[in-house]
């Protein structure tokens, strides 16, 4: 069959829009994430065999589900015959009778929720909730995320591995969380999305400042999400991932230099992001239920919306700074309001602000603090205080092309 | 499915909650139905190791744990499944103070053997 088969390339654009949702059905018919997996497999190569023949169904996802679940029970029986004794492949037969429980559209698109919440369960480890939720929600293969992590694929494969048995054997339930347990639950979900869109978009180490790929992945996440449960933090987060994400191609230079905000080329920002994720953010305003993520998104629009740093509004953005440390203090926020009260004032207030910020010294490490305070004390001719703090933040930093523009930052304070 | 809620409390920490209230926690799972068993334990003090190496017991005092928490006693709890074994941990009173683990019960594989 050749690669231009029309039904092949249905069959394609099917599989691409579909086989996650047919999958996340599956997996609730068949209690197996493992099972479903092989059930979603069988069904689409029963498609790649009977459709060229028969014709596309009318509703090729009911096609699907209904085809792995005939090939799950085939399979269930075939090993009953060989191990009649076995108990949970009749306790799996019985869910897989339940047609009643696939029918109505309700539970099969809550089914792509159940997903979710399952991948992104408390009771797994923080890794393994990032990595399970790239594989079955996303539907990238082990090489793909390992790559993207820079991690050895057995080792992710392992990790897993050991979550479904850990779904499985402790019997982490398939299901939405009741409305009491929703927001702690949701809050679960929105840190592993924002972790993989961040792991795209500012890499802690590699040779790439970004990895474009798990940045859209984590978006497509977000859009999802706010599509079938359009709580307000779930929309500042889409909004939050659109508006940094509208900045991409200006914050490289074409020989992926790092540049900072206020040197970008702002005629470069995506203006279609910038629309969309600043008309979320109203939303998600509105609806005063807002978190984090609906504040963090508020600033960068203020950002998108100026037509440069000096025009933007720092009165404004460190109010919303401060009621950012309001829901919940770190010295990463209080760090960030620094950097905007020098922007507001003038360097030296925001030089006051980050001393004492190191001086408690949670942020010694913090290379963004060092390069933040350089940046500063250049500002205000202490070169030599600057040229520490770059050295410093050079020290620390494990990205090449930060590397390469540290350097250039000191290689500029020598020559003035 | 059974839960084994395993409570772990620093040495220090064994009697910052009152028997009364662990005894009030067990009747409410009791009457609820979940409670399979549950027990207060010694201090770690009293505790034997048994080993049987070549078919020959050996006995030792301990063990002492190397981590400064220690089983301090246990719930069996009857669960629908994790989410419910946790709501339930949650309300264990020594989580307040120490830590539950929630461990999954297995069946033992006895097979064909069994019957």
């Amino acid at each position: 069959m050749s690669a231009t088969n029309p039904v092949r390339e249905t069959l394609n654009a099917i599989y691409q829009s579909d086989s996650r949702r047919v999958l996340a059905t599956l997996i609730r018919l068949l209690g197996d994430f493992d099972a479903a997996e092989e059930a979603l497999h069988d069904a689409f190569r029963a498609a790649l065999e009977q459709w060229p023949r028969e014709g596309v169904p009318a509703n090729p996802r009911a096609w699907l589900v209904s085809a792995g679940r005939f090939k799950a029970i085939d399979g269930l029986r075939r090993r009953k015959r060989f191990d009649a004794l076995d108990e949970s492949g009749h306790a799996a037969e019985i869910a897989v009778h339940d047609t009643a429980a696939w029918a109505d559209a309700e539970s099969v698109e809550d089914d792509r929720l159940r997903l979710i919440f399952t991948c992104c369960h408390p009771a797994l480890a923080p890794d393994a909730q990032v990595a399970l939720t790239l594989r079955e929600v996303c539907g990238l293969t082990t090489e793909e995320i390992a790559h993207a992590f820079l991690t050895p694929a057995p080792t992710l494969a392992q990790r897993i591995v050991r979550a479904k048995a850990k779904i499985r054997d402790a019997r982490i339930p398939y299901q939405v969380p009741t409305p009491a347990e929703l927001p702690e639950r949701l809050d679960a979900v929105l840190r592993v999305v924002y972790l993989v869109f961040n792991e795209g978009y500012t890499a802690s180490s590699g040779a790439t400042v970004t990895r474009h790929d798990l940045s859209g992945e984590a978006i497509r996440l977000g859009r999802v999400l706010v599509e079938l449960l359009p709580a307000p933090e779930a929309v500042g987060l889409l909004a939050l991932m659109l508006l940094h994400e509208s900045r991409r191609t200006a914050r490289t230079s074409p020989s992926g230099e790092v540049i900072l905000l206020d040197d970008q080329d702002r005629s470069l920002w995506n203006r279609d992001l910038i629309t969309e994720g600043t008309r979320l953010v109203r939303q998600a305003l509105s609806s005063r239920a807002f978190g984090p993520y609906s504040i963090q998104a508020a600033i960068s629009s203020l950002h998108a919306e100026a037509p440069n740093a000096a025009a933007t509004d720092w009165i404004e953005i460190v109010g919303l700074y401060d009621v950012l440390l309001q829901m919940g203090a770190t010295p990463v926020i209080e760090l960030n309001r620094a950097v905007a009260v020098a922007m507001r004032d003038d360097p030296t207030a925001g030089l006051v602000l980050i001393d004492a910020i190191l001086a408690r010294g949670e942020l010694r490490d913090y290379r963004f603090a060092h390069a933040a305070r350089a940046e500063l004390c250049r500002r205000l001719g202490k070169t030599t205080e600057a040229r520490t703090s770059f050295e410093r933040a050079l020290a620390l930093t494990r990205q090449e092309p930060e590397r390469r523009f540290l350097e250039r930052r000191l290689a500029d304070l020598n020559q003035g | 499915m059974k839960y084994l809620c395993l409570v772990y409390l620093e040495e220090q920490k064994l009697h910052a909650v009152a028997d009364s209230e662990c005894f009030a926690c067990g009747e409410a799972f009791r009457s609820s139905g979940a409670l399979v068993a549950a027990e207060a334990l010694q201090p770690i003090e009293t505790a034997t190791t048994v080993r049987v190496r070549n078919g020959k017991p050996t006995i030792t005092d301990g063990p002492f744990a190397e981590t400064k928490e220690q089983l301090a006693g246990f719930y069996l709890l009857d669960a629908r499944d994790l989410n419910e074994a946790i709501q339930m941990a949650a309300k264990i009173p020594p989580a307040r103070e120490g830590s539950i683990e929630v461990r999954p019960v297995r069946d033992l594989d006895v097979g064909s053997a069994a019957t």
